[in-house]
């Protein structure tokens, strides 16, 4: 009996992530699968420089993408430039509240909170640390599935951009907010893609019995 | 076809022997609880079916207008490539672009990939360059956000209710529909039932 769960590569075995075959672990770099001709890694190369270097990015761009104007109204009557929080606001007063919860939800709570989920996986994964193993998992699991979500206001303002411009009435534009923005997003699904999960639980878990 | 003695969890590594699944079954990691994976019931055929619903969905949703404003006596209707050209012509190049991406070229890319697998399969004939194919669609799975799409259309229909008068367009209600089609045939399509019929390259 084996005293701890086996992973594969403490047997030697590398697991193609595209199909899922094992295969005896070959230390050339340039190994791929038999099956179906993918590159073989143990574990994806220079995960954590990576997450971390896009983390780093998606923080510093989430502060101009709340601050920042995303939509640019424009009418005879009035002008007005929409941040993400103003956006929400609109829509709570306007009377369609889950509408409003839904969009900071998806836009403020959300790429937030990935960041801080993120930063969490990269640091214990970092210190080879063996806490709670499971919900980090189930965090970064989170993390991944949630990620697209926050494009929703990216596309409210396309649609609003696209559909509003007669020229004398009114015209709404994107503003410089939206990019940022949209780029947080994607940003931080790289991140999450970079991350390898295993790594969570590749530290051998103490002997404490 | 081969037999896999051994699996290994894509999410925590765990070594393991693949479970048998009745079926419709899902297996899950006994580390993490990741799915490892499921055995849907004639997935091959579902798939086919609901890939071929959504593409006829799909081709509706990009032809036809998502809604229409309208304003006194004149009426305005964008469709979805109108306005991602609309935020590109205004000056936003990645934004038009990323729009675009998201919600036309790889949901079009997804469905055209299934099509070239599964026709084939159906009759039994592995067509070439499956391989890549089924790496394809793997990465680009998170890039393709029909659903929230639909939600960010309800959202605008909302805010642009206060300015003018807002008619829903014939792409809406395909774009609904698309939503719950790809997702379905997402569930039910089985790649590792495809990745087992592929040849190993003896070692």
């Amino acid at each position: 009996m084996k005293p701890h769960p086996a992973s594969a590569a403490a047997q030697g075995l590398l697991n193609c992530h595209s199909c899922g075959l094992l295969s005896k672990n070959v230390p050339n770099a340039s190994d791929r699968c038999p099956r179906c001709g993918t590159h073989l890694h143990m574990r994806k190369p220079n995960s954590l420089t990576r997450t971390w270097a896009l983390l780093i990015a998606a923080f510093i761009l989430y502060i101009p993408a709340n601050l920042l104007p995303v939509m640019h109204t424009a009418s005879i009557i009035y002008e007005e430039d929409d941040t993400i929080m103003s956006g929400v606001i609109y829509l709570w007063t306007s009377g369609s509240w889950p509408l409003a919860i839904l969009v900071f939800c998806a836009s403020v709570t959300v790429p937030l909170a990935k960041l801080i989920a993120l930063t969490i996986l990269a640091i214990t994964a970092q210190r080879k640390s063996t806490w709670r193993q499971q919900e980090r998992t189930k965090l970064y699991r989170m993390v991944e599935f949630v990620g697209r979500w926050s494009m929703l206001d990216i596309f409210v303002v396309a649609l609003m951009v696209g559909l509003v411009h007669f020229q004398s009435l009114a015209t709404i534009s994107a503003g410089p907010g939206a990019l940022a923005f949209a780029s947080v997003v994607v940003i931080t699904m790289f991140a999450a893609m970079s991350f390898d999960p295993r790594l969570i639980w590749d530290p051998e878990p103490k002997d404490d019995d | 076809m081969i037999d896999e003695h051994l699996i290994a969890c894509h999410e925590c590594d765990l070594l393991l022997r693949p479970p048998q699944l009745e079926p419709g079954g899902v297996a899950r990691c006994p580390r993490c609880n990741a799915t490892l994976f499921a055995a849907p019931q004639n997935s091959q055929e579902r798939t086919l079916a609901f890939t071929l619903g959504a593409t006829i969905l799909f081709l509706l949703a990009n032809f036809f207008p998502i809604m229409g404003l309208q304003i006194g006596g004149t009426e305005i209707t964008c469709t979805l490539t109108g306005a991602a050209l609309e935020l590109y012509n205004d000056g936003m190049h990645t934004l038009g672009i990323l729009v675009m991406i998201t919600t036309v070229i790889v949901p079009a890319t997804q469905l055209l990939i299934m099509l070239y697998m599964l026709l084939p399969l159906s009759l039994g004939i592995m067509p070439p360059r499956v391989p890549d194919l089924l790496r394809m669609l793997q990465l680009l799975r998170p890039w393709s956000m029909v659903e929230v799409f639909m939600l960010g259309i309800l959202v605008s229909l909302t805010k642009l209710a206060a300015m003018a008068t807002v008619i829903p367009g014939i792409a809406l209600w395909s774009f609904a529909l698309l939503m719950l089609l790809m997702t379905a045939a997402f569930s039910v399509f089985d790649a590792r039932q495809i990745w087992r019929q592929l040849p190993v390259e003896g070692r």
